[in-house]
Formats: C-alpha cells, sequence, structure tokens
C-alpha cells in the first residue's frame, strides 16, 4: 500500500492558496503590500516586520527542497461523532473550511528535506476552523511520528491554534494526552523534536505537543497563551500589560529557547537539528555479568535475563525522573 | 447535570480522603518556589498497600473556595503532582488522582509562569509512569487543567460528574455568541459519564447513591473505593511494560477519523 502522496514543489518562497486582494495593507505599520512583495518576503511586512499569517500550503513551499516533499496521512478525513450543531451542524462548517482552504483539515504532515536534512515535517493552518485541533489533526501527528521514527527523521512542527476544537468535544481534549503518547515513541527513537510556535499557538495545542519540543523557537509578536487574554483580563480585573502573551515574554519568562524571524527559520531549524544530531554515545555500561549477582538460579537463563530486565527498568526509570518540570 | 456535577455539598478530594484512608499523610511544595492550595497530594494505604493521592480540591464554602482557589491549579500544583507521581514511581506506588476542577487557573501569573508547558510537561510525566494510575473525576472535569491528571491506566467517572473540553458558558460564549445558552452547549457538547462511557474516553462509570452523592458522602466513598480496589487489582496483574503498552494503545486510539 503506498501510503504516501507526492506533491510537486516547484517553486521557491511562499506561495499562497488564494492572491492578494488589491489594495492591501500592513495591518500594524499601513504600508501597501502586494502580491510580489509579499511571496518574496514570505509575509513579512518589508516596512515594520510585522510577521503575517503564513498558510500550511505557503510554509511548507518557504521551507520543504523542491521535489521533497510527500505528504502522509493526506486520506484522514473528519467525522461528526457528536453529531454536532451550534448555530451550524459541524459538518457544515468543516465543509466550508475545506472549500475555502483546499485542505482536508488543520493539520499537513509530510516527509521532506530542508536544506537537504531529512525531516519529518507538520504545519498547522488557522484559516481551517482556527486551526482547531480535532481527531484528524491528533492522527495526523501520530502518523508523523510513526513516520519519523520509520525514516529516522527529526520531527518539525510549526504550529498556529487556537486550541482544542469543540465541535468534537471531549474526543479532542483526548487529542492532548494522544499527541503526548505520540511524542514518547519519537524520544524512545531518541529522535529530536523541534517546535516553531507561530501567531496565535494557545489552549490544548500550547499545552501538549508545542511546549514539548527539545528546542521550542517562536517567531517574533507571536501571542503564545493558554487562556485567551480576554478571559485573563476578567480573571485578574486588570488591564494586560503591552506585549502581554507574547513570543518576547515567553521567551522572558522561560517558556521558549529562541524568537526567530521568519527568513532565519530554515537555517536556525537545520542548525540546531544538527547540533542535537551531533553527540557522542561515549562508553557504554558494562551488562551486569551474572556471578556478580547471587541468585539461587545462578548462571541460567532465567539469571540473565533478570539481570538484563533490571538494567533496563533502572535505565527506563532514571529517564523518567530526570525529566523536566 | 451541571448543577449536580457542581453541586456545593458534593463531596471533594479531602472528604473522600477522609473516608477513604485513616493514615493519609499529605505532602507539599514544588520544590520550586510555591505550595499550590488547590491540589492536596500525599500518601495514604488502600486495602493493605501504599498509595499516592494526588487530588483537586474546591472547597465547600466561599472561605475554603477562596483558599482553595476554587479548585484552579497554578504551574506549582501541577509542579507538585509531577513530584509526587516520580516520588510514587520511586516506591513502587500506584497513583490515584481525583480530577475536580473548573479549569486551570486563568490568572496573569499562571500563564507567566508557564501555565501551557506546564500541564505539557505533567501529561508527559504520567505517560511514563509505570506504577498502577487511576483517575477519577469527582464533580467537574474542566478540559485542560483536569485531563492533566488524567493521563491514566484507569479513568472513572463518577454518575452524576461531567468532563469537559470547553465549561458549557464558555461554549456557548463562543458558538452560540450567548453565554446564557450554556444549558444548549452543555447537550451537544456530550458530557455526562454516560456519554464519554459511549465515546470511549473514559473506562468506568462509579454509581452513586440514588439521591446523589451529596447526599451521602460515606456511601459514596465506599462505593468508590471498592472500584479503586478492583482496578488496582487488576492492574497489578500486569507486568509495568504491559500496563504502559495498553495504556499508550488506548490514548492512541482516541478520535473519531474515516480512513
Amino acid at each position: 500500500m503506498n501510503k504516501y502522496v507526492t506533491v510537486q514543489i516547484t517553486q521557491k518562497g511562499a506561495v499562497p492558496s488564494e492572491p492578494v486582494e488589491q489594495g492591501k495593507r500592513c495591518p500594524s505599520c499601513g504600508i501597501p503590500l502586494t502580491q510580489e512583495v509579499l511571496e518574496e518576503s514570505l509575509f513579512v511586512c518589508p516596512g515594520c516586520e510585522h510577521h503575517l499569517p503564513l498558510d500550511a500550503p505557503g510554509r511548507i513551499h518557504a521551507l520543504a527542497d523542491a521535489g521533497s516533499w510527500r505528504e502522509v496521512a493526506a486520506d484522514l478525513r473528519p467525522e461528526d461523532p457528536l453529531n454536532f450543531w451550534d448555530v451550524r451542524p459541524y459538518l457544515d462548517r468543516l465543509q466550508g473550511a475545506q472549500d475555502e482552504t483546499g485542505l482536508s483539515e488543520a493539520f499537513l504532515t509530510g516527509t521532506c528535506r530542508i536544506n537537504g536534512q531529512p525531516v519529518a515535517l507538520g504545519v498547522m493552518d488557522f484559516r481551517f476552523l482556527g486551526g482547531s485541533m480535532g481527531s484528524v489533526v491528533g492522527e495526523r501527528f501520530h502518523q508523523l511520528v510513526l513516520a519519523a521514527v520509520d525514516e529516522h527523521s527529526p520531527l518539525m512542527v510549526v504550529t498556529s491554534s487556537g486550541g482544542a476544537r469543540m465541535q468534537e468535544g471531549i474526543l479532542s481534549l483526548m487529542q492532548m494526552p494522544k499527541t503526548v503518547v505520540a511524542l514518547d515513541l519519537l524520544a524512545e527513537a531518541g529522535l529530536p523534536f523541534v517546535s516553531v510556535l507561530a501567531h496565535p499557538t494557545t489552549g490544548g495545542v500550547l499545552a501538549s505537543f508545542a511546549t514539548l519540543a527539545d528546542v521550542i523557537m517562536a517567531e517574533p509578536g507571536a501571542l503564545l497563551c493558554f487562556a485567551g487574554p480576554r478571559v485573563i483580563e476578567q480573571t485578574t480585573r486588570e488591564k494586560l500589560p503591552e506585549g502581554f502573551g507574547r513570543a518576547e515574554a515567553n521567551l522572558e519568562h522561560g517558556q521558549i529557547d529562541m524568537v526567530v524571524h521568519r527568513r532565519d527559520i530554515k537555517e536556525r531549524v537545520v542548525e540546531t537539528l544538527r547540533l542535537l544530531e551531533g553527540g557522542v554515545i561515549c562508553r557504554l555500561e558494562e551488562p551486569v555479568r551474572e556471578d556478580e549477582e547471587v541468585l539461587p538460579w545462578g548462571s541460567s537463563p532465567f539469571a540473565q535475563a533478570f539481570a538484563r530486565a533490571k538494567e533496563l527498568a533502572i535505565a527506563s526509570r532514571s529517564w523518567l525522573l530526570g525529566r523536566d518540570t | 447535570m451541571v448543577e449536580r456535577a457542581r453541586h456545593p455539598h458534593r463531596p471533594q478530594t479531602l472528604d473522600y480522603v477522609e473516608h477513604i484512608f485513616t493514615d493519609f499523610q499529605q505532602l507539599r511544595g514544588d520544590r520550586v518556589s510555591a505550595d499550590d492550595p488547590a491540589i492536596i497530594g500525599g500518601m495514604g494505604t488502600l486495602a493493605g498497600r501504599s498509595v499516592m493521592l494526588i487530588g483537586q480540591q474546591k472547597g465547600h464554602d466561599l472561605k475554603e473556595r477562596q483558599r482553595h482557589n476554587f479548585g484552579m491549579a497554578r504551574p506549582e500544583g501541577y509542579r507538585k503532582a509531577q513530584r509526587l507521581a516520580r516520588l510514587a514511581e520511586k516506591f513502587h506506588m500506584p497513583v490515584v488522582t481525583f480530577v475536580d476542577t473548573p479549569g486551570a487557573f486563568p490568572g496573569a501569573d499562571a500563564e507567566e509562569g508557564g501555565q501551557a508547558g506546564t500541564i505539557a510537561r505533567t501529561l508527559q510525566v504520567f505517560s511514563g509512569l509505570t506504577v498502577p494510575t487511576l483517575s477519577v473525576i469527582l464533580g467537574e472535569g474542566g478540559s485542560g487543567g483536569a485531563v492533566a491528571l488524567a493521563l491514566t491506566d484507569r479513568v472513572y467517572m463518577l454518575e452524576n460528574s461531567i468532563y469537559s473540553v470547553i465549561t458549557p458558558e464558555g461554549c456557548a460564549a463562543i458558538l452560540w455568541r450567548d453565554a446564557s445558552e450554556a444549558r444548549t452547549a452543555a447537550d451537544a457538547l456530550r458530557i455526562t459519564a454516560q456519554d464519554l462511557l459511549a465515546l470511549g474516553a473514559i473506562d468506568e462509570i462509579v454509581p452513586e447513591p440514588r439521591k446523589g452523592a451529596h447526599k451521602a458522602h460515606r456511601a459514596t466513598a465506599k462505593k468508590l473505593a471498592r472500584a479503586l480496589e478492583a482496578g488496582l487489582r487488576e492492574l497489578e496483574e500486569l507486568t509495568p511494560s504491559e500496563r504502559r503498552r495498553l495504556r499508550r494503545e488506548k490514548f492512541l486510539k482516541m478520535g473519531r477519523i474515516a480512513a
């Protein structure tokens, strides 16, 4: 069974899904921005460096080497497990999002090369129901990790999300533990995970896989917060300071490793992966010899198996005990 | 059903601790800078073995609710949970968590203190445990702040509890643009114990006395203790790696997708 679909990437730079309307201006400094200028600048205003949203296909075009992108889990489609209707049926909203974006879901996953470096890459798309995480997003993440392990590639994810997808109820919330468990599989294979948090990355996505990367990067000005600023203001009953919850504030408060301008992300990620993969496994521990362990079974196969199991149990436990808080 | 789950007299973590353990010893602090009163942690004996209990406490009256921050934990609370889970792992003690929270505290200090990352890392710690783990939704399982303590081998819900990705009020405000549509939102979200069992999101429902847990603390605690003991016996039959494999399979299967 061919699980991969090849999508041709022939153009360099960011290619948006829809052409930019006439008279579009930078929301930050107001200068006029044309299609040409935006494609060239990766949708960053050349006047003030304001980072405009970059959709998933555009991001992949900007990162992946031409011809290298192979989509993973392309065939997955969302269902309506709750039979959910708010002012519109969920199935309607899904159809609308699919028609508007040309994507089947809010997360595009695949394998590719970035400046020659093989990477399992996932990119979220905020245009699709606010980049919300439902069952397909979670399962694509799982499949992407399996592809990374299969090909022994590092994992890179670019996030942009309003959080968990309400219309799938508790099943959306369950994508948080699901993606965390998937990352255990990646860690057991000894593979690195780099995340790039784009504006906005919030809620259940920020509180699961996005912040579990080995190295966490964010784009300038990106809003990264668990609860929305409005909810926080209601709780504290004070106006929040300028820049609250933005990438720069997160850096100051020890939550991320670096803030990286969009044009520098490709180089920075490749360099980070090179460093993470350049470690040296020094002398391995000597296996426990059965004559060092006094067991009633002596040097029987059972004794050897017991000694090995104990060694593994100690090793896995110290891995757990050494984890971050 | 939401009112029942949030009933002020419904038994909470400290009530169950009183009825279930005779020797509970509370352990405090996150070993960084604080002790979060929204989360109670400690050790006690359950059916002959030591267990580590980590529970969210809302409080029964205004004074208690202020003290326990209405069961809304901060990063220091989740760090305490991580520390105690690791302590349990070190000494081969099963971990039992009691979930009862409107959600993680959405304050500015909590946000700046890394609320999101701490929840993620709590999930990660629980994902790595090899001791038996059991979580019980006592009343309200409020989204991310709740699931942080519920990545466990067994997930139970008390019969009249709720467990949701978002509060009905929050959902109504966003999707219906009208917070007073909370009841409609609650129905749509399918947040009862029965709904969750049908969706495959939990493992078992713990029945409550007919009048509801709020009218019968002791009887409810007895039923809960029995369910936990049965769960522990089942889980202790398995090897640590079998437990972890089954738990991974369970969570990796969550969700509904058309192939």
